[in-house]
């Protein structure tokens, strides 16, 4: 599309779906397919009895990119409904890690406290290694995982962003 | 829910005479054998056999693309299933209905690489507009219905269902089409009305409009296009067509320029370059029609109305973007275009159809005669000037014959025209002939082909003898790949890598071998003879047409140019090298 705004924007997408089966696998599908990129994704069932599934996808494109997005997404047969909740402002975006942290003395101090501060769990100790849960923003997750990098971090997992609007009314 | 108890096998057959199917297209194997035993054991449904599985999918696209009904397939596991493919993406691109059934090895050796097993679900993902894995026989019927509703509903597509074997020889529950609901899929039909409304006021205001109209109209059915010709009509503007909307418009009336884009005709292309006003009904602004798109129509304003919104601001950005089916969306255009009492500003209008009458008067499809040797647009006139007065469907093959029959035969009716728009697939004509021809017995069905693309699926004219379809197949033999010479041609110094078809079959012995009659035509007096033996033959009829082999497709847009950087013909070099951003596009 001619003179549409170039910038790259991100954009986090919730998407309803029949949970049946192959439904991820047209959903990744279509990002690799047309070339959309996918910086996380989470998945699970949300409504058992009536077997639908939520997705939470965070991409990136120019405005007309992220339109295609949405739209293509809306076009697979098992979506219920897709909604662009970057665009439509006002929602809440979580993550969770769990971040390994060795080292002792020192360091084992300095990681307990810096998780303190971001009000990151322990889940599993040993006397030289730490397992720390952390919920928050990505950018909050991002800040700690770079601050316990200098302090003997060896290992990470990440769930990937998952976001619901806020306020009274439903999806 | 019903409580007729039958078998898996029993219930495709079932499922498949409720709704409404004929016939359908296929080639058996181990893992569809339970179904073959139920086909065999009854009269609803006849079976067309196929000669290779990708035949069973253009013949049921043919079948699809000149009834409006939804085409059927039936092929094995594995390698049916793999064969089946091609045709799947090809219907997929042209938005053709089919429901396409595939075999799968028992549901206890999914995954295990089984005999002829193959992860079909997961290989028609991309290719399909669904597919279903059914692993539990109380799914089959809602399943089979399902998939009937979303190939024909909103913009239509191909959809597939594998049944393992196990499922076939099941037991379960019969339900008819009417007891199944679609739990999510409900394309939007009705337009908003303001959405037409604005558009209606667009089309009022326009000095130099034009209509863009594309296979959306077709896929509406035959009500929409009369009401796309009653409105075009009633505006007195100018009308274009992409390929897979010929005939939605008839090519006959004045207010038509012909077909647009890479080969279309010179007054179109210009129109749209100059256009104030666009009004696109159910095309979809592909790069054949677009050329350059920093460069398209760059003064104009447009309308773009498609059933699906994916299309909208996908290449081009719409003005008034109105999403619906055609005939819903024209029906309300004619309405509120009455009741508003518009009236086109004449003045401007002459003006801008007087522009038009210049671009027209380079008669641009002018080629150059010859008495020594058959011109291929020379062949097509001559057809053409047979075919009056009959009841004819075409389809083609891909390459230059194919842009020729889209230039020089004329399509006044929707349905009419079958060809491979989107994919491009060498040897879709043959069998989707075949599958035109069985849907219409009594008319006239002629594949026009090239020798090349023609070879890609000629197994296919056993399956014409012995299903008494007497297919005329129309062969532009030029010796080359013709489309790819001109390309070399134009684009890459005229080296000729493997474009020459060395080693040809004679063409009228291997029509006599499979049965067929087999007529050849090598100089210019003969071409209104075998034009006419063809035609009064009552048989399957190969027409070997030795064409000039050097003659390339005019008017066209080198790849990456823009619409009014058109060529019209040997005469016009590309001025300066095609721009490298030109060279990679296809």
């Amino acid at each position: 599309m001619t003179n549409a705004p170039q910038e790259i924007e991100r954009h986090t997408f919730a998407v309803l779906v029949d949970n049946e089966p192959g439904v991820l696998a047209r959903v990744i599908g279509l990002f690799s397919g047309r070339g959309y990129n996918i910086e996380s994704l989470t998945v699970a069932e949300v409504d058992a009895a009536e077997r639908v599934s939520r997705i939470t996808i965070v991409t990136t494109g120019t405005r007309m990119v992220i339109e295609q997005i949405q739209a293509q997404l809306d076009r697979l047969v098992p979506v219920h409904r897709v909604r662009d909740l970057t665009a439509e402002g006002r929602s809440i975006e979580r993550e969770l890690a769990l971040v390994k942290v060795t080292g002792t003395g020192e360091r084992r101090i300095e990681a307990m406290r810096i998780a303190g501060i971001f009000g990151a769990r322990v889940v599993d100790a040993t006397l030289s290694s730490f397992v720390f849960e952390i919920t928050g923003a990505s950018e909050e997750i991002e800040d700690f995982i770079g601050l316990m990098s200098q302090l003997g971090l060896i290992e990470l997992c990440r769930t990937g962003t998952v976001a619901i609007h806020r306020g009274a009314t439903g999806f | 829910m019903s409580g007729e108890q039958l078998t898996g096998s029993e219930i495709v057959l079932r499922a498949l005479r409720d709704q409404g199917v004929d016939i359908v297209f296929g080639y058996p194997g181990g893992a569809v054998l339970p179904i073959y035993d139920s086909l065999f054991q009854q009269n609803d449904v006849r079976h067309v056999l196929v000669r290779h599985e990708q035949g069973a999918v253009h013949a049921a696209e043919g079948y699809a693309r000149s009834t409006g009904k939804v085409g059927c397939v039936l092929v094995t596991s594995g390698p049916g299933a793999t064969n089946a493919v091609t045709g799947l993406l090809d219907a997929m691109m042209d938005s053709i209905p089919l429901v396409c059934l595939t075999g799968q090895v028992p549901t206890h050796l999914i995954g295990n690489d089984a005999f002829q097993e193959a992860d079909t679900t997961g290989i028609t993902r991309p290719c399909t507009k669904h597919n279903y894995l059914v692993k539990d026989v109380n799914d089959l019927a809602r399943t089979l219905h399902e998939a009937f509703y979303v190939a024909r509903s909103g913009r239509p597509g191909p959809v597939v269902i594998d049944i393992p074997k196990d499922i076939q020889f099941a037991s379960g529950p019969y339900v008819g089409p009417h007891e199944v609901r679609h739990r999510t899929y409900r394309p939007q039909m009705k337009p908003e009305l303001a959405r037409v409304e604005e558009a209606v006021e667009l089309m009022a205001s326009a000095n130099k409009p034009i209509f863009y109209t594309g296979g959306g109209v077709v896929n509406s059915g035959p009500f929409a296009a009369r009401l796309l010709t009653q409105l075009v009509r009633m505006t007195g503007y100018p009308c274009t067509s992409t390929l897979m909307g010929l005939g939605g418009f008839p090519a006959s009336d004045p207010l038509f320029l012909g077909m647009l884009g890479m080969h279309g005709t010179y007054e179109a292309n210009l129109a749209m370059y100059h256009c104030d006003v666009m009004i696109n009904i159910g095309a979809r602004f592909d790069d054949r029609v677009t050329g350059k798109l920093s460069e398209f129509s760059p003064g104009s304003r447009k309308i773009h109305v498609d059933i699906d919104p994916s299309s909208i601001n996908k290449n081009v950005h719409a003005d008034v973007a109105v999403v619906g089916d055609a005939a819903h969306v024209l029906e309300d255009m004619i309405r509120i275009w009455k009741a508003r009492q518009k009236r086109p500003d004449q003045a401007a209008l002459d003006d801008w159809w007087a522009e038009i009458g210049t671009w027209r008067r380079r008669d641009c499809l002018r080629y150059q005669r010859s008495e020594q040797v058959i011109k291929p647009q020379f062949a097509l006139e001559r057809l053409r000037e047979h075919l009056r007065g009959r009841d004819v469907y075409i389809t083609t093959e891909v390459g230059q014959h194919q842009m020729w029959a889209a230039q020089f035969l004329p399509f006044d009716e929707p349905n009419r025209w079958l060809t491979s728009g989107g994919l491009g697939t060498m040897g879709y004509g043959l069998p989707a002939a075949i599958g035109a021809q069985l849907a219409h017995p009594d008319a006239t069905v002629i594949d026009i082909a090239g020798e090349a693309s023609i070879l890609m699926n000629i197994q296919e004219l056993a399956t014409a003898v012995q299903h008494r379809a007497p297919v005329k197949l129309f062969i532009l033999n030029n010796q080359y790949m013709g489309m790819v010479r001109q390309w070399q041609e134009l684009l890459h110094g005229g080296r000729y890598a493997e474009s020459y078809m060395d080693a040809l079959p004679d063409f009228v012995k291997l029509a006599e071998a499979f049965g067929c009659v087999g007529l050849r035509a090598t100089a210019v007096g003969e071409v209104d003879d075998v034009i006419r033996q063809m035609l009064d033959t009552p048989k399957p009829v190969v027409v070997d047409v030795a064409v000039d082999p050097h003659e390339n497709c005019f008017p066209m847009i080198p790849g990456g140019r823009a619409h009014n950087e058109i060529l019209l013909g040997p005469e016009e070099k590309i001025e300066e090298a095609t721009p490298e951003e030109g060279m990679v596009l296809v």
